[in-house]
């Protein structure tokens, strides 16, 4: 197991550096500079800025530098603000955005296991085809739609929650209800599927045969083994979350990682684009690398093979 | 005698998008305290269906009991509460199921397994389970009890996670034990290990064993007596050596016959040709007319009654009413004279 785990946080940086190399000569090919935007600036004043910043530097020069800070963790400064660091940049914005991805993974799961269990157990019965309705819309309907359909009527039409900003408790709901809402569906329908196949397996049969009351063995046996599988899929449904966050932070303008970074793409913000891909991208592996991790340690089938490998 | 489990007349229908499948069709038997009884059939034939309705372990919604009793210890169990049900399940009545590569539950360690009927039924505390756990597993022949309780099936062999399931069926010291083709999935070796526990642990404890088979070389290493199912109804009882030896139905003569003999030179099985009726629209009359070599118009449009043979020995065949023309079992169907 330890060398498993070894292997692969070594391909995880294999995969940064390539990730990071693709961002940079990327950035590079782009036309249009950080400063084109400043059209009072002149041409003098434009060198300067782009001397100060290295950009005057050769391409692989660049890219060296680039890498040796990478290196110490340092991703450079921000072209918006003078002297801002792009960590001080996430580390500011990584708050709201992983609040609201945590809150929307935790609701959409929590919720999604019971509408699944619950189809499951009333298999084709009103509640599982009501179910599965919910799971359709709320895979096929992307999370912007539910977001703008929520600050029309729950905000402005009811005025129950706030449409917008980041102010306490009760801004999370919105924006974390529509991100869930694809988790929701996702786990709802996944878990439906799982639970249905165990419950026709005989080792349900079995312990049902032992005298264990039906509840006991859907608890026992039937959940906690259909849960198992959900846990590949929480990998992807984080990654999902992600790319969801950079849309609904700018619906309800939460000042978040997401807004951030589309903001800087406007502006052509070189280090900040780069930065916050690379730690994207490094969330996204870490997640996928946890996810199996805890799967070998939660399925004994897996713990064994892995064990031995 | 002291009977145990009684059954009489038990039909069992299962609703389907295509109609009514009626599996089990009036089945009627008896097992006695200790005894030994098989339940011999083709595929299809409701010996599944049969145990799992003395179970009550039927599908939900679809499947259920239409008429007849289920006696067991004079309680009727086809009219058991679930609560009722939960109660004799593992305790009094077990059950092991034919493939042990599937009837262990993957995530969780065997130990845990045997322990949860325990714990149900005889108030242990963990400690106590485990250590009856153990003992079990000695007693069905696993080497190591100490270290293998804490593992999981998947590091058992076929074999091994059958011993495992018998060791969780006996667990509470059940008064009968339902064996579902116990051995149908495992090697031929292996297959014969576990007839062995079997026997002997049905000397140990006492337990009346009903072994579901179609596999009649199981029978005769186990079973006292034997039923014979066919399309969902016996067709004939008796005991082992009735059965072997002085079988009078045509369709118990044709498994006879398609048995593989260990002395004969020909190698060749006598299958029964054609296919078991279809219970959706079960016949009117013998279930077995289609294929019968010897069917005669009554056999068509009326059920033949079972007929006492001897005390022990019942069939249900036309061929036994006196006006009935006189047939030989076939030369293949006779056990001692192939052997
Ligand atoms: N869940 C079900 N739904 C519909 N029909 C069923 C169901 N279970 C069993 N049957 C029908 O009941 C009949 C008897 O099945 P059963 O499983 O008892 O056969 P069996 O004698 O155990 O055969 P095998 O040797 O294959 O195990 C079959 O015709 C089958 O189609
Ligand atoms: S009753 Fe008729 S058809 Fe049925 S087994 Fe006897 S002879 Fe054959
Ligand atoms: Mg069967």
């Amino acid at each position: 197991m330890l060398r498993y785990i070894a292997k692969r946080v070594f391909s995880m940086f294999l995969t940064l550096l390539i990730i990071a190399t693709i961002t940079f000569f990327l950035m590079k090919l782009l036309p249009g500079s950080p400063f084109n935007n400043q059209e009072k600036l002149t041409e003098s004043q434009r060198f300067a800025l782009n001397e100060k910043y290295g950009l005057n530097d050769p391409v692989p020069v660049q890219y060296i530098n680039y890498l040796g800070k990478l290196a110490q963790g340092d991703l450079g400064y921000t072209f918006q603000y003078d002297g801002r660091t792009v960590n001080s940049m996430i580390s500011n914005g990584i708050g709201p955005s992983a609040t609201i991805g945590a809150e929307a993974i935790l609701f959409g799961t929590l919720i999604g296991l019971i509408l699944g269990i619950a189809a499951a157990l009333k298999h084709n019965s009103v509640i599982d085809y009501g179910a599965m309705v919910v799971a359709v819309f709320g895979i096929a309907i992307p999370s912007f739609v539910f977001a703008g359909l929520l600050q029309y009527y729950v905000g402005v039409k009811l005025g129950w929650l706030p449409v917008a900003f980041w102010n306490g408790p009760e801004y999370h709901i919105l924006p974390a209800f529509s991100l869930s809402v694809g988790v929701i569906a996702t786990v709802a329908r996944f878990m439906r599927t799982e639970m249905l196949e165990i419950l026709g397996t005989d080792y349900i049969l079995m312990a049902r045969s032992k005298g264990i009351s039906k509840n006991a063995v859907i608890l026992k046996h039937c959940v906690r083994n259909s849960m198992i599988p959900i846990i590949t899929i929480l990998g992807p449904l984080s990654i999902g979350l992600i790319t969801g966050t950079l849309v609904i932070e700018n619906i309800f303008a939460i000042p978040g990682l997401g807004e951030q970074f589309v903001k800087s793409i406007n502006l052509n913000d070189y280090p900040v684009i780069m930065g916050t891909t690379l730690f994207y991208s490094f969330l996204l592996i870490t997640i996928i690398l946890v996810v199996d991790i805890l799967y070998g340690i939660i399925d004994p089938r897996i713990r064994v093979a892995g064990g031995k490998s | 005698m002291d009977k145990l489990l009684e059954l009489e007349n038990l039909h069992v229908s299962f609703q389907t998008y295509g109609g009514e499948v009626k599996a089990v069709r009036g089945v009627s038997f008896t097992l006695e305290k200790g005894e030994s009884l098989a339940i011999v059939g083709e595929s299809g034939s409701g010996k599944s269906v049969t145990s799992k309705a003395v179970m009550r372990l039927l599908p939900n919604k679809i499947g259920s009991i239409k008429e007849g009793s289920i006696r067991f210890e004079g309680k009727d169990l086809a009219k058991a509460t679930e609560r009722e049900m939960e109660k004799i399940r593992g305790s009094e009545i077990s059950m092991i199921f034919q493939d042990p590569m599937t009837s262990l539950n993957p995530t969780m360690t065997i130990g845990k397994q045997i322990m949860e009927g325990l714990r149900k039924h005889q108030n242990m505390n963990k400690s106590e389970a485990k250590e009856r756990s153990i003992n079990l597993l000695k007693l069905v022949g696993i080497p190591n009890p100490e270290l293998r309780v804490d593992e999981y099936p998947h590091q058992f062999s076929g074999g091994m996670r059958q011993r495992v399931v018998i060791a969780i069926a006996l667990a509470c010291n059940p008064k009968v034990l339902i064996a579902d083709e116990p051995t149908t999935a495992l090697d031929v070796t292996i297959q014969a290990q576990i007839l062995d526990l079997m026997r002997d642990l049905q000397d140990k404890t006492g337990t009346a064993i009903i072994l579901i088979t179609h596999d009649l070389g199981v029978v005769a290493n186990l079973a006292q007596r034997v039923a014979v199912m066919y399309g969902g109804m016996i067709v004939e009882t008796g005991t082992a050596d009735e059965i072997f030896y002085k079988p009078k139905h045509p369709y118990t003569w044709g498994l006879l016959a398609s048995m593989p003999k260990i002395n004969s030179d020909s190698k060749e099985l006598l299958a029964i040709p054609g296919t078991p009726p279809d219970l959706m629209n079960p016949p009117k009359g013998c279930p077995f007319a289609a294929r019968c070599p010897h069917a005669m118009e009554v056999c068509i449009d009326h059920m033949p009654d079972a007929t006492d043979v001897s005390s022990t020995h019942k069939a249900a065949c036309w061929l036994l009413d006196e006006r009935a023309p006189k047939v030989e079992p076939p030369e293949a169907a006779v056990v001692g004279g192939a052997r």
